[in-house]
């Protein structure tokens, strides 16, 4: 078992005829992922790589069954196409596109509120899991199966920790990035909370980052709530204050939201932290015993 | 992105929320002519972009013209230094002259998105005219808090709540509701990411105007408004980030001595972190992206190369969909064009890691391999001090 997504998954790509859309297709089927539809407007009874395209979100899961899909539609389109995807009754939603304006996703957060989508991003690297399916950009070639959980709000950095706790022999159930913007689909909590109930991990990864206070959430969780051991990291102790670093969501804003703060709320919470972002598959190791 | 005081009252007057009369100047004669045009007092206050501006001397009360016109020659050309320039300051090329008004009562106004709810919220204060950040550490009960649901937004009930809660009544009550809806209108009509109104003026005869303005704009919905584009002054950003992000590489400029290139935003971030963590101090952020290709690359080095407070530099780079043998190719290609006068510390894991190992070994670059990720930044703190 793992989290989310796994050889079961039916994936649907939107925007699979684009240059991300075609080349990524082309690497998670490569992987195994069992991708079953694609979907880009003015295009349906086209097929990309014998697989068939539709106009419409709808219409490939009426004629496929798809449940989960991956955007990669440009930022003017992509909140467009994440309602389009949870109207259509998408279970899962994963959103790579980076640089959607913040007033759109304030009203996808908004469409999707109480209803069954789960959604996954934006601007974020997707999803693997092990041997099974890989849903998104992650190199596939880093992950083996396993199980710790890794959840992240970056996209390289996710690679890192995967690449480190694979050298320390401990595989991964699956590997997540939620994204790097101030409004995400999915928070650490959420997905803590998926992974606390799955048999078949043992252990969480996350790697937090500066700005916002969803690490901190992720620690209030943690402490009331999670029986697992949780390893953490929070990137940017060395940021300044009111820069943006990449991520539209990593800025210390007004004095909130710095690596120090998070870093202390995550060990007030019993989570495993380390300064160290190349220790974090040795300290995993330790921890397991 | 930010905009000067000036232009976000532009903005906000074609949105109907009252501002004072007033114009910019770049020389003391044209500030002269607007303090006549306005009469009786000015203020005369200088436009950079960092906050604190008063405290460090760059606005000034004129009680005439003949004062407008000196205080400008005093504060056009000086380098403004406040607790958000950094000690080496700013220099003032612009000053705004406004009306003087009669001020009864210093209120606080802003508007920001909340991340917890994503939702914009409003948010209002009857502490004016203070830093607001120092009133939500010390006295958070002192802002008041409205939700914005996307689907209704704003409700009128909202407003009114704000506005009593600020103790207004009368005339200034109903302008002030006025004033929060049109401010909104104005916020999200243009993409913003926060509007703050600080201080929001009660005038003696209960006008409600907004005494100093600040707006700052999502970059990810620019796009949508080139007129805000246009606004962009490129002398209030540091010339090394102007020059990386014309390449569209995320750069930031920092104190320390160790220069790095690092593919992704949070393995940049944890890059700097472990320099750090190793005893050194970073000199930059440089994230070369997800499509990092020769030019990206050969663009990123030749940035770092310019900044002479470097002593070491180290490159970072977990290949996913950024292929090492690419970045290697694109710092041998740098290296044709600029001269590498100080120690390179090469660290590549990942997709085509060993291709792009080779291609740095069997070039001309004299280059230090790290087979991870500390043992990188403990090189490069070593190199730099030598």
């Amino acid at each position: 078992m793992s989290i989310l997504a796994d050889k079961n998954t039916k994936l649907l790509v939107q925007g699979i005829t684009g240059s991300e859309g075609s080349f990524h297709t082309k690497q998670m089927v490569e992987y195994g992922t069992t991708i079953v539809a694609g979907v880009t407007p003015g295009k349906g009874s086209e097929s990309f790589e014998d697989i068939p395209v539709y106009n419409t979100v709808e219409d490939a899961v009426v004629n496929t069954g798809a449940n989960a899909s991956v955007i990669f539609v440009p930022p003017p389109f992509a909140a467009d196409a994440i309602m389009e995807s949870a109207n259509a009754g998408v279970e899962l939603v994963i959103c790579i596109t980076e640089g959607i304006p913040t007033l759109d996703m304030v009203k996808v957060n908004e469409y999707l509120k109480g209803g069954t989508t789960r959604l996954i991003g934006p601007n974020c690297p997707g999803l693997i899991t092990p041997g099974e399916a890989k849903i998104g950009i992650m190199p596939g070639f880093i992950a083996t199966p396993g199980r710790v959980g890794v959840i992240s709000r970056s996209g390289t950095l996710t690679y890192e920790a995967v690449d480190q706790l694979t050298k320390q022999g401990l595989g991964q159930s699956t590997c997540i990035g939620i994204g790097g913007d101030p409004i995400i689909g999915s928070s650490f909590k959420d997905l803590l909370r998926l992974f606390e109930a799955d048999e078949d991990t043992d252990a969480v990864v996350m790697i937090g980052e500066i700005g916002g206070s969803a690490e901190e959430e992720a620690a209030d969780y943690v402490k009331s709530e999670m029986t697992k051991p949780v390893i953490g990291f929070i990137a940017g102790q060395t940021a300044p204050p009111g820069k943006r670093m990449g991520h539209a969501g990593a800025i210390i804003a007004g004095g909130k939201g710095t690596a120090a703060e998070k870093m202390k709320a995550l060990s007030d919470a019993g989570i495993h932290v380390t300064e160290n972002p190349s220790g974090l598959g040795e300290l995993t190791k330790e921890v397991l015993g | 992105m930010k905009i000067h005081e000036y232009q976000a009252k532009e903005i906000l007057r074609e949105y109907g929320v009252p501002v004072p009369r007033g114009g910019v100047a770049s020389t003391k004669e044209k500030a002269r002519k607007i303090a006549e045009e306005l009469g009786g007092t000015v203020i005369v206050k200088a436009q950079i972009h960092a906050g604190g501006r008063g405290k460090g001397g760059g606005v000034k009360l004129a009680a005439n013209a003949d004062e407008a016109e000196e205080h400008a020659g005093n504060i056009l050309g000086m380098n403004l230094v406040t607790h958000q320039t950094g000690a080496e300051g700013k220099e003032v090329q612009k000053v705004l002259i406004e009306e003087g008004i009669d001020i009864a009562q210093e209120l606080y106004f802003g508007i920001v998105l909340d991340r917890v709810t994503g939702q914009l919220v409003l948010m209002a204060s009857k502490e004016g005219g203070v830093e607001i950040e120092k009133v939500a550490a010390e006295n958070p009960d002192a802002i008041m808090k409205e939700h914005i649901e996307p689907s209704v937004g704003i409700q009128p009930f909202q407003l009114r709540k704000l506005a009593f809660g600020l103790g207004l009544k009368g005339d200034a009550f109903k302008e002030a509701t006025r004033f929060f809806s049109k401010l909104l209108k104005a916020y999200e009509a243009n993409d913003s990411s926060l509007v703050e109104i600080n201080p929001l003026v009660i005038t003696a005869d209960d006008k409600v105007i907004a005494l100093d303005a600040k707006m700052n704009f999502d970059d990810n919905a620019l796009y949508k408004h080139k007129n805000i584009m246009d606004m962009r002054d490129l002398t209030e950003e540091d010339p090394y980030e102007v020059e990386a992000s014309k390449f569209d590489l995320n750069y930031i400029k920092l104190d320390g001595n160790i220069g790095c290139m690092v593919n992704g935003a949070g393995l940049a971030m944890a890059t700097m972190d472990i320099i750090k963590l190793s005893g050194g101090e970073p000199a930059n952020f440089l994230d070369v992206g997800g499509a990092a290709n020769v030019a990206t690359v050969e663009n990123g080095f030749k940035i770092l190369m310019s900044d002479k407070t470097i002593k070491a530099v180290l490159i970072n780079i977990f290949g996913g969909i950024v292929r090492c043998d690419v970045v290697a190719k694109g710092v041998v290609e740098a290296a044709k064009n600029v001269k590498i006068d100080v120690p390179l510390i090469v660290r590549l894991e990942g997709t085509n890691a060993k291709e792009g190992r080779e291609i740095l070994e069997n070039s001309s670059i004299d280059i230090n391999v790290a087979s991870n990720f500390s043992e990188g930044a403990q090189k490069a703190v070593e190199l730099a001090k030598s």
